[in-house]
C-alpha cells in the first residue's frame, strides 16, 4: 500500500494540506451549506424572536413593544391561544399513545404472517400517500352533518350529530383522521424494523425459555432502537407541524385551533399582525425545542454508552 | 494558507452562490413604453375572468393601448396585498371600496384620482363616499356590486301563505309559523367564518343605524355598549329558528337546503344562493330587504360590497392608467363585463339594464334607493380585527348564544389591543 503511506506522509509534512482547487471546492461546498444554514434556519429564527417583541403590520413603521405580545397571549386576551396549545398537546398525546402503538401492533401482526398480509399492508399504508389536506377533505365527506356518509349510515335524520361543527367533538374526529394516516406510516417503519431483527435473536430467546411477549418486549423491541427513535421523532414532528388537515376542514377554527394555524392567521394575509404572530411562532419553537433538546440529550447519552 | 485562507475561500464561495440571484433580481422590470398598462387582477374564477377580459378588450380597441393583465388566485391576491403594494405593483389593480381601500390610501400606496372623479357621472353619493379616503380625496373607481338580502323561494311562500315581513316582529312571527309548519326557518352556515357577519351587520344597522355601525367598525365605539348588546339579544331571540350546527356547515350547503325546500329563508349575498340552485329552479328564487327594527333607521342601509379599481402610487404608465380608470367608470365598460357575469349589478346609473334578470333588476333598484351602503364587516373594519377576532367571536356566539356579556367583553379587550397596535 504505497499510496496510503504516501498520503500519510504528505499530511504530516506541514500546514500545506490543500491545493488551490481543493480550497475552491471546499469553499463552494462549505460556503453554500453555511449560507443555507444561516439564511434558512438561523436567520428566520433570530428574526422571528426579534419581531416577537415588536408591533408591525408590514406597511407602517415597526415599533417595539417589549413583552406586550406575550402578555396578550398569556393573559387570555387572545381567546384562541390556550385552546391551540391544548390541541397541540392533545395531538402529541394521541399520536404518541394511540396511533403509534396501534401502528406497531399492526406491524407485528402483519410481520407474523396473517393471511392476505400484503393486502392489509398496502391498504393500511395507502393513506400515507395522501396529503393531509386530502385527508381533511375525505374527513369532510364522511363527517359532514347534513351530507356526510357517516350520518347517512347511522340514519339519524332528525337530530344528526354534528361531527365537525360541535367543538367538543370535532377535535377527536380530526385526530381519528390524522391517526388513520399516521398509523400506516408507523406500521411501514416498524415492518422494516422487524424484518431487520435477526431471527437468531428470537431463537436464542426461545431456547432460553422466553415466551412470545417476553421475546418481543425484552429482545425484539429494544433491538429496533434506531427505528424507535425515528418513529418518536416523526410522531412529535407530525403533531407539532399539524396544519393542513384542520385548515382543509374549517381553517382551524371553532375547536380545531392549532398554534401553526394561529401563526398563519396572524402573519399571512391582510391581517399582518407580524409581531404578534411571531410571538406565537416563538411559543411553538419553544415547545419544539423542549422535545428536540430531550431527544438530543438522550441520543448523545446513548452514543456514549454504545 | 490554513484556516484563514479556508475561511476566505468559504466567503468567496458564498459570494459566488449569491451573486447570480442578486443580478437576476436587478435585471427584471419592464420598461414603460407608454402603450402598455399593467393590471393586477384577483378575478381568478372562470366567469369573472372572461368577463373582465371582454371589458379590457373593449378598452384596447377604443384607446389603441394594450392592457397586460396579471391574474392571481383570488385569496392569494388578498393575502399578499401588503407585499404586493410595497413591491412592484401593477399600474392599476382590483380591490374593494370602503375601509379596506382607505387603509392603503392612508399609507400613501395609492394615487389620488379626485380630478378624474370631477368628470365622472352616474355614481350616487353613497358610491362616492365609498370611493373616498379618510383625507376626503377619491381613490377608487367602483365597478359592480352585489347586495345582501333575505333570500327565499316564491313557491314555498305561496304554499305556506307567507307574507313578506317588513318589520322585525313580522319576521319573528313568520319564523315561528314556518317552524310550526315543519320548515327550518333560517338556513345558516358559518363554517367559513364570514357568512354570519351579514346577519350581524343588518341587525346592527337596522337597530342602531349606519352611522353607529360605521364607527363601531372603525373601533370608535365600545363593544360593551348596551346598543351592541341589544343586537346580540335580538339575534339570540332568533337563534332557535336558525338551522342547528351552523359552525359545521358551509354557506353552499345552507343555500342547497334552501333549494331543497328544507329551509325557508337565508341571509346571503346576491351571487350566493343562485349558484346552488338547479337551473330550472332559479326563477323561483327571490329576496326581500332585511326588515326594519327601529323606525328611526327603517330599511335605509343596504349591505352591498363594491368591487372596483385602484391606481397604485408606484404607477409606471400614469397617463395610460388614468385613461383606463376613466374608461372603467363608463357604462360601456360595465356593460361589457356584466354581459358575461350576471351575478352582479352595475354601479353606473347609465349602465344597460335591459339584459338583467328579474333578480338583478330588483337588486339594482334596492341599491339605488339605499340611503347608505355598507361594505360587509370584513371590508368595513381592519382586516386583522375581522379575521382574528370577529370570526371566532361570531362562531362562539353561534355555539353558545347565552354568554353575551363575556363575549362582548372579550371582543372589546381584543379590539383595544388591535386598534392601538401600529396606529401611531
Amino acid at each position: 500500500m504505497p499510496l496510503v503511506t504516501h498520503a500519510r506522509r504528505t499530511r504530516r509534512r506541514g500546514p500545506r494540506r490543500f491545493t488551490r482547487r481543493d480550497l475552491a471546492v471546499i469553499g463552494v461546498l462549505l460556503g453554500f451549506t453555511i449560507l443555507l444554514d444561516l439564511f434558512i434556519i438561523w436567520g428566520p429564527t433570530v428574526a422571528s424572536v426579534t419581531l416577537s417583541f415588536s408591533s408591525w403590520d408590514g406597511l407602517s413603521d415597526l415599533s417595539w413593544v417589549g413583552g406586550d405580545n406575550y402578555d396578550t397571549l398569556a393573559g387570555g386576551d387572545y381567546p384562541p391561544f390556550w385552546p391551540a396549545v391544548r390541541n397541540n398537546l392533545l395531538w402529541i398525546a394521541f399520536l404518541g399513545l394511540v396511533a403509534t402503538p396501534f401502528g406497531l401492533l399492526l406491524a407485528v401482526v402483519i410481520d407474523r404472517g396473517v393471511r392476505f398480509s400484503r393486502f392489509y399492508q398496502s391498504t393500511i399504508y395507502l393513506p400515507v400517500v395522501l396529503s393531509l389536506a386530502v385527508v381533511g377533505f375525505i374527513a369532510q365527506l364522511i363527517f359532514s352533518r347534513d351530507q356526510g356518509a357517516l350520518n347517512a349510515i347511522l340514519g339519524n335524520e332528525n337530530n344528526p350529530t354534528d361531527w365537525l361543527g360541535d367543538r367538543d367533538l370535532n377535535i377527536w374526529m380530526v385526530l381519528l383522521a390524522a391517526g388513520w394516516r399516521h398509523t400506516g406510516y408507523v406500521m411501514i417503519l416498524y415492518l422494516a424494523g422487524l424484518k431487520a431483527v435477526a431471527p437468531e435473536l428470537k431463537e436464542a430467546a426461545a431456547i432460553d425459555g422466553a415466551n412470545e411477549r417476553q421475546t418481543f418486549l425484552r429482545v425484539v423491541f429494544p433491538t429496533m432502537r434506531p427505528v424507535n427513535v425515528v418513529v418518536l421523532v416523526i410522531t412529535v414532528i407530525e403533531a407539532l407541524r399539524a396544519f393542513d388537515i384542520v385548515y382543509a376542514i374549517n381553517k382551524g377554527r371553532n375547536g380545531l385551533e392549532l398554534l401553526s394555524v394561529l401563526v398563519t392567521d396572524n402573519i399571512i394575509g391582510e391581517a399582518s399582525r407580524i409581531g404578534f404572530g411571531s410571538a406565537i411562532a416563538v411559543v411553538l419553537l419553544t415547545v419544539s425545542l423542549g422535545f428536540i433538546v430531550t431527544y438530543l440529550v438522550q441520543e448523545m447519552r446513548g452514543e456514549e454508552h454504545r | 494558507m490554513t484556516r484563514r485562507s479556508l475561511l476566505r475561500g468559504a466567503a468567496l464561495g458564498a459570494g459566488a452562490v449569491t451573486l447570480p440571484t442578486l443580478l437576476a433580481a436587478c435585471g427584471s422590470g419592464p420598461g414603460g413604453d407608454g402603450k402598455t398598462v399593467t393590471l393586477g387582477s384577483n378575478a381568478s374564477d372562470e366567469v369573472p375572468r372572461k368577463a373582465f377580459q371582454d371589458a379590457f378588450d373593449l378598452f384596447e380597441k377604443k384607446s389603441k393601448k394594450s392592457v397586460e393583465v396579471n391574474t392571481v388566485d383570488h385569496n392569494t391576491f388578498q393575502e399578499n396585498i401588503n407585499r404586493y403594494l410595497q413591491g412592484q405593483p401593477d399600474d392599476v389593480f382590483m380591490w374593494f371600496a370602503g375601509y379596506r381601500m382607505q387603509f392603503f390610501a392612508e399609507r400613501g400606496l395609492l394615487t389620488d384620482i379626485s380630478d378624474l372623479w370631477k368628470g365622472f357621472d352616474g355614481f350616487s353619493g353613497a358610491l362616492k363616499d365609498q370611493s373616498t379616503g379618510a383625507d376626503g380625496k377619491q381613490y377608487f373607481v367602483p365597478y359592480y356590486y352585489y347586495p345582501w338580502a333575505v333570500f327565499y323561494r316564491k313557491s314555498v311562500f305561496e304554499q305556506g301563505g307567507y307574507e313578506i315581513p317588513t318589520t322585525f316582529d313580522q319576521y319573528t312571527a313568520l319564523a315561528k309559523q314556518m317552524q310550526k309548519d315543519g320548515l327550518v326557518p333560517f338556513a345558516f352556515g358559518d363554517k367559513d367564518g364570514w357568512p354570519a357577519m351579514g346577519t350581524f351587520d343588518y341587525l346592527d344597522m337596522r337597530a342602531n343605524g349606519y352611522e353607529f355601525h360605521k364607527s363601531l367598525m372603525a373601533g370608535e365605539e365600545s363593544w360593551t355598549d348596551p346598543r351592541v348588546r341589544e343586537v346580540f339579544d335580538l339575534w339570540r331571540g332568533l337563534m332557535p329558528y336558525h338551522d342547528k350546527g351552523a359552525n359545521g356547515r358551509t354557506w353552499q350547503e345552507a343555500a342547497q337546503s334552501l333549494a331543497q325546500k328544507k329551509t325557508g329563508m337565508a341571509v346571503l349575498g346576491l351571487p350566493h344562493p343562485g349558484q346552488q340552485f338547479p337551473e330550472a329552479d332559479r326563477e323561483d328564487l327571490d329576496f326581500f330587504p332585511f326588515p326594519e327594527i327601529s323606525p328611526e333607521h327603517g330599511q335605509d342601509a343596504v349591505e352591498a360590497p363594491i368591487d372596483g379599481f385602484l391606481m397604485s402610487s408606484k404607477v409606471k404608465n400614469e397617463e395610460g392608467a388614468r385613461e383606463l380608470m376613466k374608461f372603467l367608470a363608463t357604462p360601456a365598460a360595465e356593460d361589457a363585463y356584466l354581459k358575461s357575469d350576471p351575478n352582479n349589478v352595475a354601479v353606473h346609473s347609465g349602465a344597460d339594464t335591459s339584459a338583467y334578470s328579474t333578480l338583478q333588476k330588483k337588486a339594482a333598484e334596492m341599491v339605488s334607493n339605499a340611503k347608505q351602503i355598507s361594505q360587509f364587516l370584513d371590508r368595513d373594519t381592519r382586516p386583522d380585527f375581522a379575521s382574528t377576532v370577529m370570526i371566532k367571536a361570531l362562531q362562539d356566539f353561534i355555539d353558545d348564544p347565552d354568554d353575551i356579556d363575556g363575549l362582548l367583553g372579550g371582543i372589546e379587550s381584543q379590539k383595544k389591543t388591535i386598534f392601538t397596535e401600529s396606529q401611531e
